[in-house]
């Protein structure tokens, strides 16, 4: 692991995420986003990686990472996303969803929309009114779904005032992460370590599936969703446990593999090499996750031509591969067979990662020590 | 207590007449509540104070400024290092590892030094610009009492060494006169110089040098008495400056911008292989020189001489006074504590000087809304006092997401605070129940193996099915898994949804003895009986006989065991006699059904099978 770049920026981060580039763009990855949280004012932010600093020997960019604008958020930023290039939903402490408008023009921040009453214990018309942290969002334009420390979950469409759906009471403890699986089912994990799957052609307010681990239900605190096969799923526990799902086969796990000392706050599969995992987790560290079968002397051919086509064609290889290895290489339950190859890639051990985020060879995350780290080279 | 150095600074509380009315104060961990009383200084007092506002004085602005975070953050991890280095090390390689760390401390203040006047001499309004910039040169004033510190605690630099290190410490704190400092220190005899300061591999010692220098210098007194330069006047002088008069020396004092600048060229020429011991006598002698009289020494002077008169303590003492924070005391102190340079003399709460400054500072720590994180690993390593303060300040945190309380919950996990997790988790736990979110209660009582509470949150489940005659959540209570055995009256809940669905699959006989089972190992709550009873009723009235004469007769123990330990009643109004009129009934109906039972079952198990 080489070249990862750290900077101190006064504020603890919880979330960072990368700018999504435009479809068929050949560029990489250059601005992202970061909400902080647990100060007096919290700010949600928006950072370059290009443009800066000096040309290396093979032509990127070198220079830590420049603020760009940035905005005040009211409570901490829970979980942020983008919506398209321009607009950032953000979910607040406050229970308040807020979308921002980027001006790239003259780089400053606005509100464009904002919903203050998604998440409550009580709600509005009643006299003992509290609101509920929202704590998780996630975007499929033009639809934004949230959940919340209340158990509800929340189906916004851009530009709309209200609510289009609202299931009160979906969960009895916390909903702490959510994902789309295919276009109208979203999967949500709660705090007593089960995985719903709602279907929102469906009326009524019941999941249509649910899965939970054997044992002990500990709590779940991050999901992600195979970029290709959408039926297998990531989640992450309060013991830093990592579990694959098969959301097709049965209700319980599929493999749970022993990752983390202490809570996994985030896991995400690289979208568009997805034999690589990432997570990070409160004990300080951010584990980069290699499934991808060994082999050496097939990749060596691909190796000249510049970074971006090396993983692109050893993606192709292992699909023309025997189709068993792309399947199983996440769904083996058979650990000695398929190694997964683990990487920490932080250089020391710091307070909690409380984020990360991957588009093609760039890597960011952020920290409670108040510090960023970016990465453009991450398969080197 | 000490007496006093200075005058305490005066606060003017804005919009608080104090002449008039009496303020009353109440002390917080970093900070003090003020507000007006309704007391007034005259005998009468006034009903309505006339400032409605409570005020929070914090003396510590520091901790609030966006640049200096970054000092703390980062220094942190610096602490962090330097207690993990391993306490086999000695001789060398600890010393060399004790320096690096001294050395990423300064690189640390430096970097917040540059970025401060990056943002000093971007500023919009002067006042603001003026503060930058005294935060400049306060942490430029840090910056070279721990280089001086380095220099002479931590790298112990013999006699010879000395003085290249304090070469480098002018240097890089006079950067503006470095130009003009190197016309008059070279100019004269450059070859001699070059050859002079050959030492780093050099295998000259100490006594070749100083024969070397003598022999130099006496050249150079030679030049002066033979009055071969008297024609230039300049040159002449530059001759006393290499012979190390002092007249000369002050005579260009525009020239040397401090008096430590004046003491270091000095020794340079009158005596560069000064042994440390020594280095006071010169220190002194050079501050009353430079000053003349004219002004008296300022605090930083103080602690510089403090320093080259090795005295530690003092230099601590004045650090503490001078500046408003407890960073740098703390983190040199500690850093000197690991070179093994301080005594433990005890302080008159029991804790050594490192502690008590770490302590300081963490506590600030904690008083910040953000901070707090960086201070549990500095009550880590304070030995006698750390855990308990750590115990103290983690129970006051405020918890108003669920991510900041898993967060401190695992810092009291990792460090075994078992009450702190009960009391933190039992808080969560009660807000989770008032708002309704029984799945959340139940969870935060699994983390903290409250057993009581999960049996208060199975008692609310079982309170609402009463009431409305079906569960809420039912999610939870079909998925409970291991959870189960936390507590009884759960176990009871997990069971009773056992039943339900064994029923529901119509698994009448393994439904039955659950039932009985549930009730005869007294785990059901007695309140719960009847509602079980009921349960038995359709079970009880089914076709084919179920319960057997055996469980019957259990059954119409359980019931007999309800009925009898009822209190009569005596006057009651209306609604009690019609819910007493409805018990009664469902008890006969219940007698009926069993004694059914029982009578087909004593037939069925009379009778040989098949026929």
């Amino acid at each position: 692991m080489e070249e990862i770049y750290a900077k101190f920026v006064s504020q603890k981060i919880s979330k960072t995420r990368w700018r999504p580039l435009p479809p068929g763009s050949l560029q990489t990855a250059e601005t992202f986003a970061t909400g902080s949280w647990d100060n007096e004012e919290n700010y949600v932010s928006l950072w370059s990686i290009g443009d800066f600093g000096n040309l290396d020997s093979d032509g990127g960019f070198e220079g830590d990472h420049q603020l760009l604008c940035d905005i005040r958020h009211h409570g901490d930023v829970m979980d942020l996303q983008f919506f398209d290039q321009e607009r950032i939903v953000t979910a607040s402490s406050t229970g308040c969803v807020t979308v921002f408008l980027h001006h790239p023009n003259n780089q400053t921040l606005s509100v464009n929309q904002q919903w203050t009453t998604a998440h409550y214990h009580a709600g509005p018309g009643s006299p003992s009114y509290s609101s509920a942290p929202c704590t998780g969002v996630v975007c499929n334009n033009p639809e934004i779904v949230t959940v919340g420390e209340d158990g509800r979950i929340n189906l916004f469409r851009a530009d709309h005032k209200e609510a289009v759906r609202t299931i009160d009471n979906a969960d009895s403890s916390t909903l702490h992460a959510v994902t789309f699986l295919r276009t109208p089912e979203i999967l949500t994990v709660n705090s007593i370590g089960q995985l719903k799957i709602w279907d929102f052609r469906q009326q009524g307010n019941e999941p249509s599936q649910i899965l939970s681990l054997t044992g002990d239900r500990v709590p779940l605190h991050c999901v992600d969703r195979h970029p290709n096969q959408q039926h297998v799923v990531a989640t992450g526990g309060q013991d830093g446990m990592l579990s694959i799902w098969d959301v097709r086969q049965g209700t319980m796990p599929v493999s749970l593999l022993k990752a983390h000392e202490a809570e996994m706050w985030e896991v995400h599969f690289h979208p568009s090499n997805p034999d690589h995992l990432f997570t990070c987790s409160e004990d300080g560290s951010l584990w980069h996750w290699d499934a991808s079968t060994d082999v050496p002397e097939k990749s060596s051919l691909f190796h000249q031509g510049g970074r971006s086509s090396t993983f692109l064609s050893h993606s192709i290889s292992n699909q023309a591969n025997v189709h068993q290895s792309v399947i199983s290489s996440w769904l083996s339950t058979d650990p000695a067979k398929d190694r997964i190859e683990i990487t920490s890639l932080l250089p020391s051990r710091s307070l909690s990662v409380n984020s990360l985020d991957v588009l093609g060879p760039c890597l960011v995350c952020g920290t409670d020590a108040e510090a960023i780290y970016v990465t453009r080279h991450l398969f080197s | 207590m000490e007496e006093l150095d200075g005058e305490p600074a005066v606060t003017v509380i804005p919009g608080v007449n104090s002449k008039k009315n009496q303020m009353c104060f109440d002390w917080g961990p970093g900070e003090m509540l003020v507000c007006e009383t309704s007391f007034s200084k005259k005998e009468k007092s006034e009903m309505v104070p006339s400032c409605p506002f409570i005020y929070i004085i914090r003396k510590d602005v520091d901790v609030y400024s966006q640049i200096l975070r970054k000092l703390f953050n980062e220094s942190h991890g610096i602490f962090l290092g330097l207690q993990r280095i391993d306490e086999e090390l000695t001789g060398k390689s600890r010393k060399s590892q004790l320096v690096r760390v001294s050395k990423n401390y300064r690189s640390v203040i430096r970097a917040c030094m540059e970025e401060m006047h990056q943002v000093a001499i971007a500023a919009k309004d002067p006042a603001s610009g003026r503060q930058f910039s005294s935060q400049v040169s306060i942490l430029s004033a840090m910056e070279l009492i721990w280089n001086l510190c380095e220099i002479l605690f931590i790298e112990v630099a013999p006699a010879g060494h000395l003085l290249l290190h304090l070469l480098d410490w002018v240097r890089l704190h006079v950067c503006e006169v470095d130009s003009l400092s190197a016309d008059v220190l070279g100019s004269e005899n450059p070859s001699n110089h070059g050859s002079f300061w050959n030492l780093p591999g050099n295998t000259q010692t100490l006594t070749e040098l100083e024969l070397k220098w003598q022999h130099w210098h006496e050249e150079c007194e030679r030049y002066l008495q033979d009055s071969t330069f008297a024609t230039n006047p300049h040159l002449e002088s530059l001759l006393k400056i290499m012979l190390g008069d002092e007249a000369a020396l002050l005579e260009q004092k525009e020239l040397l911008s401090n008096w430590y600048h004046f003491l270091v060229t000095r020794l340079l020429y009158s005596n560069p292989t000064v042994k440390p011991i020594d280095l006071h006598y010169y220190a002194q002698s050079s501050l009353d020189l430079f000053l003349g009289g004219e002004s008296s020494p300022e605090p930083l002077d103080n602690i510089l001489l403090a320093a080259f008169e090795f005295d530690i303590h003092q230099v601590i003492k004045e650090c503490s006074i001078a500046l408003s924070n407890w960073w740098f005391v703390a983190h040199l102190t500690d850093l000197l504590d690991h070179c093994k340079l301080l005594q433990s003399h005890n302080l008159y709460f029991g804790s050594n000087m490192r502690e008590f400054l770490l302590l300081e500072y963490a506590s600030g720590l904690f008083a910040h809304p953000s901070l707090w994180q960086l201070g549990v690993d500095y009550f880590d390593y304070c030995p006698k006092l750390g855990r308990v303060s750590l115990e103290l300040h983690i129970e006051r945190i405020p918890l108003n997401t669920e991510q900041k309380a898993l967060k401190v919950l695992r810092i009291c996990e990792q460090r075994q605070m078992t009450e702190q997790v009960r009391s933190i988790c039992k808080i969560l736990a009660m807000k989770a129940v008032r708002n309704n979110r029984l799945g959340s209660a139940l969870s935060w009582s699994i983390r903290a193996k409250d057993a009581a509470f999960a049996t208060l949150v199975s008692d609310r489940f079982l309170r609402d099915y009463c009431e409305r005659g079906c569960f809420s959540d039912l999610d939870l209570i079909d998925n409970l898994g291991p959870a189960m055995m936390l507590s009884d009256r759960l176990t009871f809940l997990g069971k009773y949804r056992e039943f339900h669905h064994m029923y529901g699959e119509k698994r009448f006989a393994d439904a039955a003895s659950l039932l009985l089972s549930l009730m005869t190992s007294r785990i059901a709550p007695r309140s719960f009986w009847m509602t079980l009873l009921t349960d038995a009723l359709p079970l009880l009235e089914q076709k084919q006989v179920i319960f057997s004469a055996e469980q019957t007769y259990e059954l119409m123990q359980c019931l007999e065991d309800l009925t009898s330990r009822r209190p009569v009643r005596g006057e009651s109004d209306i609604q009690q006699l019609q819910d007493e009129d409805i018990e009664t009934t469902k008890v006969e109906m219940l007698r009926l059904a069993l004694a059914r039972n029982l009578a087909r079952a004593i037939i069925r198990e009379g009778s040989l099978e098949g026929s």
